[in-house]
């Protein structure tokens, strides 16, 4: 017994790992599924053990398991114990099989929210980021729910590590629990200014995929991605946020055109293909959103164009295939441009990959134009047939119909043609189409009056050659068509040269072998064929022939009535009974013709598809109240079979007496003649005085215009498609030379009459008069028919639920649930907690209130400003022309408490408070964003903190809520001037980059004074040790960089130049040369432009964030070095100069009490730059600290100069 | 969005299944057959796009593939995703194998399935791509697997010895299966991003 114990521990070393395990797998190839069931009972027993690893080892297993697509729910609580080892080892094993078989139907999953809060909260940051990580695949609404609070707090982690992760998953989060979104936003948005590239993009991954879903709750970040936009480096970022300002456009036309030309000078510069395709992706969403009223766009599109081409042309068949894309969506809103490359589009239809094939298709059928369609079609008709696989041609076929019969044929110019087109379609072997082309005949027939003759004789044909068409291997598809053939024979039989011939076709025996549903329409229309038969007889007085026909029907019928189909069954005795009769009566000498035929009197109108859904329900009708209780749920409901055509509706209007409706009906023929007079898809005669002509003897009524038709129709058997494309193009030139001459009359007129015309003559597509009178009858609507389609959005769509407003300041209520035993307030970072004890026990009841009025108010104006704010954005000019608030939301943190008094803008002002100086509109607007940014931060710390302290009364409170007026501050720019000559104007900004240690980003403004066109500019930089111009790969030292636009008289553009900084810690000056050809009408001069560019040391700092306790931690922390500065005679008040230094040295105020305030920045090289500014009376002194001691002097001693211009 | 990232081999046998939405088993199965008939009717020389299949998500969802040698990279994304950056991705995924496996070859796919994964890990995490910096993403993986060894004490002693012990005869996998999993080779960085 004791042997067997340890015989059992010793195997258990010998316990499969999954090494071995895929190993036995691979040596099992015959017998796997045994082996497999045979290691998963070795499995359930590792699992009964007590020790973790050989668990965990099962665990590990199990998960390559559920790859080759076994169930492993059942060791759901297993996997929890593993999940809840202490070794980092077996958690991630655990955590790793929970990810993969986890889900919102795991029963045991509720078990895990402690432990996952656990593994949240531990020192380890590993721990922390696989509990993340496996959360992330298994979240469901109760342990979102619960662990909202502790995810929103990682997002402030001091490692990057965590912060991205958390940053992801509370993407799932706001999913599964919506509450959670407003009061976890404000945070999100704070770290789209990470310092860490890796949790910047992961926010901005949630926030673009947010915004993606409820697009108009983002518009406000508008601004705050627009200067991502223009200042990030990375790729993956710009894509996200290129592709969001694609879905944000539409909402708003003016975001559109800022961001026209940022994403112009992208398109130029980036060499990253894939970077390239999303900008011209959303100039295309731009354009479209712009689409009428931009003239001058035009240059946009082409370049769009262009660089699509190069992709076409590329030899990667990823790039052509998403040129092709793209293309398709310019093709939308600007046709002519992209028809201009019909011949790449052509070429592409030749491609050997098929995907390529398809876009391309989808391509032409924007492209086709009236007087390109023949070409076009004749070229699928080609590769109709050589395509390989049905699929495709199947496609091809949709294809071709599709394109033709778009917007109501607009572009058809001959339907002879169309119908030989669908005629010839009809060969193709074993398509499931042949509906379509059903359809698409039954359509032409009747809505294009003046082809139903040529229709009839070509059905006819088909008929007669049924058994070419319906032979028994491919019946599935294509004998659709039949159905259509035999209608058209049948309803416009008077058309018919030989009815006789054709009523023989349709009761040959093989009929029978047709679907049911085809043999049914062949019953009935051959009533319709022998109805005219009869009245063609009777006229002729030809009764013998009468009777023959009579005697054929009555011997063929038969063969129906005992069809399988139902509805064939019943027509055909039905109809059976009746030439039966007809047959007594002819015996008798009496005339039946007009009897028979009034069977079939009456006109067809083809009704819109929406027509039914459109009527409207009339007033006091409920269809959802039950007529009867029902009686039992028995009753099934027989569905009818799906009717090819919409003809229901039609036969009830054959039913009606026709006098009856003479009267309507010309009304009715008044009303549409209006509307098609306004459509614009209604293919429109051209103004031309011969077209108005034609139009004089109404639209109804019918061929005007008759060509050679003789020589097509008699053709026996079946036209070919390509003598109509010939005739065609005959019958254009014979017009286009009529035209021409009758405009040379025309123009020698007018030049007696000492008048021109600029009349260049360029064929457009209304030139082309059709060539027969085609009269498309349009689809009828009912009465009254209800306008919009309202586009439903789908109930369940779980992104529904996220739709919420982002701006309203949050309410008390809003709040994570946090666990109530554990104080989750003490670790958050955000929150106050170094405000004096003493002050926090008195005056509570006092502060409370105070509080929520100041809350109340700041509420209102938040609300008024936030759509101010941007629109204010929007409504700047371009860039370049005003820089300063070109950033906004960018450097500062602090405004005056003035400008939180909103002035009366548009129509979102109008809550907006009592405007009482209107005199400071101007100043303030700049400022705007600016305080926003502020004011959001002081009041999130308002609401978060529960403990925070009142400040003293009438003291701090002012600064608070911002009522108290004091002088506003004037407008700031932190561009500064260059350089200037007669020529053009720079200025420039400095910026750092927190992404690249060593970069700066200089701003560039460059002015057109004069009235020269100046093209070719360059700039060029005189390196310093210190300090590096980024050239392009491959350009040496001396190499100027070309500035990527050029400029026309007046107007000004931004390009920006990177250098690389070996030492931030002085500042330096580089000498500089812009270069350019200034071209008039004289001609073209060279120039230069010499300049100095001043590398402030102010100018590596960049503004970040910093909350007061780890502010007052990297005080502590005691490795900074000190230093200060003293500046007298400053009459600013406090809050404009905290302004001050917030515009233009990159601080963010971190607390601010009376009239002393701590201030943090960073250095794009990671240091630490602190500030502690007070206010005497008439003086200010600053003290800094910061981990490089030259730095702080430095930055302390141009802050002074700023100060001392206050 | 990411919906499943899959690697299969030219059978069309899963060495990397990754759903971000749930699916039974069996359905999963499915949809991996479903896509790998998608794949492998495709020339190599044609492109790396293709509509979803039926099965996973919809019209929104496309498929962005490579092919390396013996095995198929599969990407299922929505319209969020930027196709080339997806491909992208996909290279830099498997330099990042590359660099984690010293010279990546089909046979580390197969048996360090949970290796695989957890580097996988690093790089998407709830439908969304983590981290594209390929140096970070060695970075915290070997951090992990440090932390895995130092953990690895006396208790996993004699687990690691059994191990080295049935590693031995590993050594021979290559001869004795010879699937043809050879490396998987690495071109050169695309030329996008």
């Amino acid at each position: 017994m004791a042997l067997k114990m340890v015989k059992g521990s010793i195997d258990r070393m010998f316990d499969k790992n999954l090494q071995d395990l895929v190993r036995g797998i691979r040596n099992h190839k015959e017998d796997e599924a045994k082996y497999i069931s045979q290691c998963i009972d070795e499995i359930k027993q590792e699992l009964k053990q007590d020790n973790i690893a050989v668990k965990a080892n099962a665990v590990c297993k199990l998960t390559y398991l559920q790859m080759l697509g076994y169930d492993i729910s059942w060791a759901a609580f297993n996997i929890i114990e593993v999940m809840s080892a202490s070794k980092f080892t077996f958690k991630r094993i655990g955590y790793l099989a929970a990810s993969q078989c986890f889900h919102e139907g795991t029963d045991v999953i509720m078990l895990t929210t402690n432990q996952i809060r656990k593994d949240l909260s531990s020192p380890s940051q590993y721990d922390t980021g696989v509990a993340l990580t496996g959360l992330s695949c298994f979240v469901t609404p109760d342990l979102a729910r619960d662990l909202a609070n502790d995810i929103m707090t990682l997002m402030s982690h001091t490692k990057p590590y965590i912060r991205k992760k958390a940053v992801l998953i509370m993407y799932k989060v706001f999913l599964k629990y919506p509450e959670s979104l407003r009061p976890a936003f404000p945070r999100l948005k704070e770290k789209l200014e990470d310092p860490d590239p890796g949790v910047q993009s992961a926010a901005v991954n949630v926030i673009c995929e947010l915004a993606r879903r409820n697009p108009k709750n983002y518009l406000s970040l508008a601004p705050l991605f627009f200067k991502l936009m223009t200042s990030s480096t990375n790729n993956w970022v710009l894509i996200k946020i290129i592709k969001l300002f694609g879905a944000l456009t539409p909402l708003e036309p003016r975001l559109g055109k800022k961001l026209i030309e940022p994403l112009t000078n992208l398109i130029h510069s980036t060499s990253a293909m894939s970077l390239l395709y999303e900008c011209v992706n959303t100039v295309i969403a731009v354009l479209i959103s712009l689409s009428s009223g931009m003239p001058n766009h035009s240059a946009s599109i082409q370049l769009c164009v262009q660089k699509l081409r190069i992709l076409i042309e590329d030899s990667d068949q990823n790039l052509k295939y998403l040129g092709l894309l793209a293309m398709s969506k310019i093709l939308r809103t600007h046709p002519k441009s992209v028809q201009a490359h019909k011949d790449l589009v052509l070429q592409c239809l030749d491609d050997k990959d098929e995907s390529i094939r398809l876009r391309a298709l989808d391509l032409l059928y924007g492209m086709v134009s009236k007087k390109n369609l023949m070409e076009i079609v004749k070229k699928l008709m080609t590769h109709v047939d050589k395509a390989e696989g049905t699929t495709y041609r199947d496609e091809l076929l949709t294809k071709i119909i599709d394109i033709c019969s778009q917007s109501n044929y607009q572009h058809i110019t001959n339907f002879e043609w169309y119908i030989s087109i669908l005629v010839e379609l009809t060969r193709l072997e074993g398509t499931r189409h042949g509906h379509l082309i059903a359809a698409q005949m039954l359509d032409v027939a009747i809505r294009v009056k003046a082809i139903r003759r040529f229709a009839v004789s070509q059905m006819s044909a088909l008929l007669d050659s049924a058994h070419l068409v319906a032979s028994s291997t491919q019946r599935s598809g294509i004998c659709e068509v039949l159905y259509a053939a035999a209608w058209i024979c049948g309803e416009f039989s008077e058309h018919l040269q030989e009815p006789q011939q054709t009523l023989e076709a349709m009761l040959r025996p093989k009929v029978t072998t047709l679907p049911g549903h085809i043999q049914a329409v062949y019953v009935q229309n051959v009533v319709k064929l022998y109805a005219a038969i009869l009245q063609q007889k009777e006229r002729a007085a030809d009764t013998q022939a009468a009777q023959e026909v009579t005697q054929l029907l009555v011997e063929r019928l038969p063969q129906f009535v005992q069809s399988a189909d139902l509805e064939a069954q019943e027509r055909a005795s039905c109809i059976l009974q009746l030439v039966k009769h007809v047959q007594k009566l002819q015996a008798r000498d009496v005339p039946v013709a007009e009897e028979v035929s009034a069977l079939f009197a009456g006109e067809l109108n083809p009704v819109a598809p929406k027509a039914q859904k459109k009527v409207p329900v009339p007033e006091g009708l409920d269809l959802d109240a039950w007529i009867n209780e029902p009686l039992s749920d028995s009753e099934s409901e027989d569905e009818k079979p799906k009717a090819i055509f919409h003809d229901e509706e039609p036969r009830h209007a054959k039913q009606r007496p026709p006098e009856a409706d003479e009267q309507e009906l010309a009304r009715r023929r008044e009303a549409r003649k209006q509307e098609q007079a306004n459509n614009p898809f209604y293919i429109k005669s051209s103004p031309s005085p011969q077209k108005r002509y034609q139009d004089a003897p109404g639209v109804d009524h019918i061929p005007v215009v008759q060509i050679d038709l003789s020589v097509p129709l008699k053709v026996p058997g079946m036209p070919m498609s390509d003598q109509y494309v010939k005739l065609e193009e005959e019958r254009r030139h014979r017009q286009r030379l009529e035209k021409d001459k009758r405009k040379r009359k025309k123009r020698e007129r007018e030049r007696r009459g000492a008048r021109r015309h600029s009349s260049l003559h360029t064929e457009s597509d209304e030139d082309i008069t059709p060539a027969q009178r085609v009269d498309i009858v349009t689809e009828e609507m009912p009465e009254n028919a209800l306008p919009s389609d309202e586009d439903d959005k789908d109930p369940n769509d779980p992104y529904r639920a996220l739709d919420i407003d982002l701006d309203k300041p949050l309410a008390d209520s809003e709040k994570l649930p946090v666990q109530k035993h554990r104080d989750a307030e003490t670790s958050k970072s955000p929150e106050r907690q170094d405000i004096a004890v003493v002050e926090k026990k008195s005056k509570k009841p006092k502060r409370k209130e105070k509080k929520h009025k100041e809350k109340e108010r700041e509420k209102k104006k938040k609300e008024a400003e936030k759509g101010a704010d941007l629109d204010f954005w929007l409504s700047t000019a371009p860039p370049a022309a005003t820089p300063a608030p070109e950033e906004p939301g960018v450097n500062a943190a602090v405004a005056a408490p003035k400008e939180e008094r909103e002035e009366p803008r548009g129509e979102e002002q109008d809550a907006a408070e009592d405007g009482e100086q209107d005199l400071e509109k101007k100043p303030s607007k700049h400022k705007k964003k600016k305080h926003k940014k502020d004011k959001e931060e002081r009041s999130k710390d308002q609401k978060k903190s529960k403990k925070r302290a009142p400040p003293r009364e009438g003291e701090a409170e002012p600064v608070e809520n911002g009522a108290l007026d004091e002088e506003p501050l004037p407008p700031m720019s932190s561009y500064s001037l260059l350089a200037e000559n007669s020529y053009i104007k720079m200025t420039y900004d400095v910026q750092g980059s927190l992404q690249k240690d060593s970069q700066v980003t200089v701003s560039v403004v460059l002015e057109n004074q004069s009235s020269s066109f100046l093209k070719n500019m360059e700039l060029n930089v005189l390196d310093s040790l210190n300090a590096r111009l980024a050239r392009p790969e491959g350009s040496s030292v001396h190499d100027g960089v070309p500035v990527p636009f050029q400029l026309p008289p007046g107007i000004s553009n931004e390009a920006q130049f990177v250098f690389t900084i070996q030492s931030i810690v002085t500042a330096q000056k580089l000498k500089g040369t812009l270069s350019f050809i200034a071209k008039n009408d004289e001609g073209s001069t060279h120039e230069k432009l010499d300049f100095k560019l001043h590398f402030t040391c102010t100018s590596y700092l960049v503004t970040t964030p910093c909350y007061s306790d780890a502010f007052a931690k990297l005080l502590e922390s005691g490795d900074l070095s000190m230093s200060s500065v003293k500046v007298d005679g400053i009459s600013m008040s406090f809050q404009n100069l905290l302004a001050k230094i917030c515009f233009h040295h990159h601080f963010s105020v971190v607390e601010r009490v009376d009239s002393c305030a701590s201030m943090y920045s960073r250095s794009i090289q990671g240091h630490h730059v602190c500030l502690l500014v007070k206010k005497g009376e008439k003086s200010v002194s600053v003290d800094g600290k910061c981990s490089d001691s030259t730095l702080l002097s430095n930055v302390l001693e141009e802050m002074k100069e700023t100060l001392a211009k206050c | 969005m990411i919906q499943a990232i899959l690697v299969f081999n030219n059978h069309g046998k899963p060495r990397l299944v990754c759903f971000y939405q749930r699916f039974p088993e069996e359905i999963q199965q499915q949809i991996i057959r479903e896509i790998f008939h998608l794949v492998l009717k495709r020339d190599d020389n044609i492109c790396n796009f293709l509509g979803g299949g039926s099965l996973i998500g919809g019209s929104d969802y496309k498929l962005i593939y490579r092919h390396y040698a013996t095995l198929y990279f599969v990407f299922c994304g929505d319209s969020s995703e930027s196709e080339l950056g997806i491909l992208d991705l996909i290279q830099d995924l498997v330099e990042t194998l590359d660099k984690c496996f010293e010279n990546v070859c089909g046979l580390d796919l197969i048996f360090h399935m949970d290796k695989v994964r957890y580097i996988l890990q690093e790089v998407v995490m709830g439908r969304m791509v983590l981290e594209i910096n390929m140096n970070e993403i060695v970075a915290q993986t070997e951090g992990q697997n440090r932390l895995e060894k130092s953990e690895g004490g006396l208790s996993a002693a004699p687990a690691r010895a059994v191990s080295t012990v049935k590693n031995i005869g590993l050594l021979e996998i290559p001869r004795i299966i010879n699937t043809g999993d050879l490396n998987i080779k690495v071109p050169n960085p695309s030329q996008f991003v």
